[in-house]
């Protein structure tokens, strides 16, 4: 039986340590909404989302109060548009019009973010990808809760560099867009790599092509729960370390995992994967910078990071997996510079650089993550800073994504503010040399060689 | 069955336990286990119950004890026992 200290720890983990369940996804495909009359089209997505999604708060909300555990955001990931709307759309206008339409069932449904306004081109582009890629920046400045991903490459069919060259423009014409924001339209847009189509996360959620018709996946968090054990092996060596680890990443996902199945059950739709991810927030005690301070380096960017940062993602799946019966979309440590305090003071300390970060993610999850750059950075730097990230997933074959966002108007030094779990970020500086005559020459990089691994 | 744990933390003060149990009964909320301590005058204290037959529904039974907690100076809160029979059993 249940004994005192187990619901104490448990009741301690949520209300000190901020364990909560990140969010519940509700995946929905709409790949039996589509039309070739834009009207038809958007008045099946209403329809279908409305339906499936009606009662997704209230479980959510329902779930928190019988478990006493906290279920920060409830979402909805969808079709990659581009699919859905090839066959009606004639105009990036048009597509944005389908980014309306998501919004606004969205809000209705009381969900605060909506994934899926995507594109895969990671070995070409259709015309109704382009034009959905070219909607970009009026769709996310015309809507609230829509979030864009686009997948630019994988290590099956290397890097598409033509899309790579368009999204540095589309990134910066983002911005613009909604400059009047913080140029806050960037936030709500990533570029992936080897994109997973189960990823409950935002920006980057879509309901992939090979998914079932609806399914439920759920991201765990609780950076301050490890960190929290991680004070009580203080000095202890390596092995304590990943074995602490390993156990409350085990406790935090079994957490998920109930959460997921009983929503599954309430709603009457299958239980996709767990996405056994730390995810930071803004919030003090939530950050995954505070975790490598434990374990040892000054300040997240200190030589050691990335090696700490490795052990910790590898012991986070290690306990996750076995805490959950299906785990899949990012799965790791997500290291975003606004979303946490810890990385904000490390870059305002001068101990991190864009390039550390970008080394840093070649041993975690998901890439380059809500950093703030210059206003006036070209178009084609952004490319480079994506080619960059796109090229270690490709070989490493692993996840990566860039969600960069160059803030019209300020400069480094400055801050801007996103608000709420999107939290605030320096602008970092970028390497100020040039690289446009590698990102004009147009093509594709080809996948890389899958054997003599160095 | 539908059981669920119980807790309540908060200074001591006479009637705790009255008071929560005089709630459960009213609501044909079944105790299966208590234990209590003290520890540096906070009074701790932890219920297996069994919900099954309960007259009023869990999110109501939820806030209600929640409130009666407000009332009285301390916190209780009621959980579903998944939760921690999830965490700490493999």
């Amino acid at each position: 039986m249940i004994n005192f200290y187990e619901v104490n720890e448990t009741n301690k983990m949520i209300e000190k340590e901020n364990l909560d369940v990140r969010t519940i996804t509700l995946g929905i495909s709409l790949l039996d909404c589509i039309d070739s009359d834009l009207e038809t089209l958007r008045n099946n997505i209403y329809t279908k989302i409305k339906e499936t999604a009606k009662d997704l708060v209230a479980t959510g909300e329902e779930i928190e109060k019988e478990f006493g555990i906290p279920i920060v955001n409830k979402r909805i990931s969808v079709t990659p548009i581009a699919l859905i709307g090839g066959a009606a759309c004639k105009s990036p206008e048009d597509f944005a019009k389908i980014a309306e339409t998501l919004d606004t069932v969205a809000k209705e449904v009381g969900v605060n973010f909506l994934g899926g306004y995507s594109a895969l081109v990671a070995k070409g582009m259709t015309k109704a990808d382009e034009m959905l890629i070219k909607s970009i920046p009026l769709a996310l400045s015309k809507t609230e809760r829509v979030c864009s991903s686009i997948n630019l490459g994988s290590t099956k069919t290397g890097i598409n560099m033509d899309a790579v060259k368009l999204m540095g423009e589309i990134v910066k014409e983002t911005a613009e867009y909604t400059k009047d924001n913080g140029s806050m339209g960037c936030a709500k847009l990533v570029v992936f790599c080897n994109a997973p189509d189960d990823n409950p996360f935002m920006a980057g959620a879509f309901h992939g092509v090979t998914e079932a018709d609806k399914i439920i996946n759920v991201g765990v968090s609780g950076p301050g729960v490890v960190k929290t054990a991680l004070e009580k092996v203080r000095g202890e060596n390596f092995e304590v370390l990943c074995e602490t680890i390993k156990k409350t990443a085990f406790k935090v996902t079994r957490v998920g995992q109930l959460v997921a199945k009983e929503a599954s059950r309430m709603l009457g739709i299958p239980f996709g994967i767990i996405d056994l991810s730390l995810a930071p927030t803004p919030a003090i005690g939530d950050s995954v910078a505070d975790i490598l301070k434990e374990i040892g380096v000054e300040h997240p960017g200190a030589p050691g990071t990335t090696a700490a940062l490795a052990l910790l993602n590898d012991q986070v799946k290690k306990g996750g997996v076995m805490a959950s019966s299906y785990v899949g979309g990012l799965s790791g440590a997500f290291i975003p510079v606004s979303e946490d305090q810890g990385m904000i003071d490390a870059v305002n300390a001068g101990a991190l650089t864009l390039d550390k970060l970008e080394a840093m993610t070649c041993v975690c999850s998901v890439g380059l993550d809500m950093i703030a750059i210059p206003g006036d950075t070209k178009p084609s730097t952004i490319s480079g800073i994506i080619a960059d990230e796109m090229a270690i997933g490709m070989v490493n074959q692993k996840t990566t994504a860039v969600r960069i966002i160059p803030v019209i108007g300020k400069g480094v030094g400055e801050t801007v503010e996103f608000g709420g779990l999107l939290g605030y970020a320096p602008v970092m500086p970028v390497n100020r040399f040039a690289c446009d005559n590698f990102v004009n020459r147009g093509g594709r990089i080809p996948a890389p060689i899958h054997s003599f691994k160095n | 069955m539908k059981r669920a744990i119980i807790t309540v933390l908060g200074k001591d003060t006479v009637g705790i336990i009255a008071r929560v149990c005089t709630y459960l009964a009213e609501h044909e909320v079944n105790i299966l286990d208590i234990s209590q301590t003290i520890v540096q005058n906070y009074f701790n204290m932890m219920m297996i119950v069994d919900m099954g037959k309960s007259t009023a529904a869990f999110d109501t039974v939820v806030d209600e004890l929640a409130a009666l907690g407000e009332d009285i100076g301390v916190m209780i809160r009621c959980q579903r026992e998944d939760i921690f029979d999830m965490m700490h059993r493999i």
